[in-house]
């Protein structure tokens, strides 16, 4: 085995996430689907660092990590905030900033 | 190139051990990734992507990331599912989504798209990588004294200016969390008098509800008694119970008629098991002669 085929399943792992992303109405399940999307990139980023021989590919990684846990937080309060006002955690209901 | 590590060698094969986890863990990823894509509810969705978040952990502690691998278990299957979690049984976990599509077409197009994208990154790329050398981290971990030591020492020289502003970026997270998630009190608190008018105006059951695994709605002795197999169990339950504001007279029936299966005709079937005792080989001779006490009857209507 080669270490590339962390990079196929990274690549589909990602593929998965973005049709979630395009297929589901929840928005909770959409964020989800961003982790996994998150997630596939930063296997991306160690498996490379590891093609490289380098750490760069891990620090950013974590950096990656930290990003995600900040937008998670401040996603998911916006999520609980508009099902406060609309009664629906679909993304189907949020349509107002069209206009 | 670094020429330590071109006298490391460079690794095109790994070993039996990582090639067994690696066929191991990769389906387990991928059908967890697939499971939380369409799994109908969300908590499930949840589950599997904590499973496939699980599975990346093992893929970063295979290739010498024994810190990103702990960390993403800490961080992201423990807090931050942890979180979303908590947000979805604050929303409801009976808060399902439609399934009518409102874009004609969107599914199979992400279908479709899906699947070009996955061929476009896994083909092409498999090609091109699968016979180029791999240095590995092993030389680059032992020479900085450890995985995590060859890190601190990355993020506190190189990177320090990202990571002072990652921290300011959480600390800033926190606080817009906080203020997004707390909601001002607009009026007065409401006392107990105008909860309890409010009550009243919007009908339901005023009564407390009877325990989990009762069938009867309410614990009067005027109620029909209810059972698995009674006729009446439609979804009010035993009659109507003690019921505030008008009753919702059903539209389409002339003002004279009640539906069939409605619950305000539970006054008349409750006499009916204990008037029918002759026939009802439950209740016995000593409870035809009327005289059976009131609490008798809930306990003979089967």
């Amino acid at each position: 085995m080669n270490p590339a085929n962390y990079l196929i399943l990274a690549a589909l792992l990602f593929a998965i996430g973005a049709v979630g992303v395009l297929v589901r109405r929840n928005a909770i399940v959409v964020f989800m689907c961003i982790e996994l999307m998150l997630n596939a990139v930063n296997l991306t980023l160690v498996t490379f660092s590891r093609i490289n021989g380098n750490l760069e590919g891990q620090v950013i990684a974590f950096f990656v990590m930290v990003v995600a846990a900040a937008e998670v937080v401040i996603g998911l309060a916006i999520i609980l905030t508009i099902f406060r006002t609309r009664k629906s955690a679909s993304v189907d209901d949020v349509n107002l900033l069209k206009y | 190139m670094d020429p330590l590590l071109v006298a490391a060698g460079p690794i095109t094969h790994v070993g039996t051990g990582e090639t067994l986890t690696f066929w191991i863990i990769a389906p387990i990823a991928v059908l967890g990734a697939l499971g939380m894509v369409f799994a109908k509810k969300a908590v499930h969705g949840a589950l599997m992507l904590v499973a496939n978040l699980f599975c990346v952990a093992v893929c970063y502690l295979l290739q010498d990331a024994p810190f990103l691998g702990f960390v993403q278990i800490v961080v992201y299957t423990g807090a931050i599912m942890v979180l979303f979690l908590f947000v979805l049984m604050l929303i409801g976990v009976e808060s399902s989504e439609s399934l009518v599509e409102t874009l004609r077409g969107q599914r199979l197009a992400a279908t479709v798209l899906g699947l070009g994208f996955a061929g476009l990154l896994v083909f092409p790329l498999g090609k091109v990588i699968s016979h180029q050398p791999a240095a590995g981290v092993a030389t680059v971990n032992s020479s900085g004294g450890g995985n995590i030591h060859a890190i601190a020492r990355l993020l506190f020289t190189q990177y320090v200016f990202a990571f002072e502003a990652v921290s300011a970026l959480l600390v800033i997270a926190a606080v817009g969390a906080m203020i997004l998630a707390h909601r001002e009190r607009t009026g007065p608190k409401p006392s107990q008098k105008e909860t309890l008018r409010r009550r009243i105006a919007e009908g339901g059951v005023l009564t407390p509800r009877p325990g989990p695994g009762v069938y009867a709605r309410a614990d009067s002795a005027d109620q029909e008694p209810m059972l698995p197999g009674s006729p009446s169990a439609g979804e009010n339950g035993a009659g109507n119970g003690l019921v505030g504001g008008a009753p919702p007279a059903p539209s389409h029936l002339p003002p004279g008629e009640r539906p069939p299966g409605d619950g305000s005709s539970g006054g008349e079937t409750g006499t009916t098991p204990a008037g029918g005792g002759p026939n009802d080989p439950a209740t016995g001779p000593g409870l035809t002669d009327g005289s059976a006490p009131v609490g008798a009857s809930k306990g003979s209507g089967l």
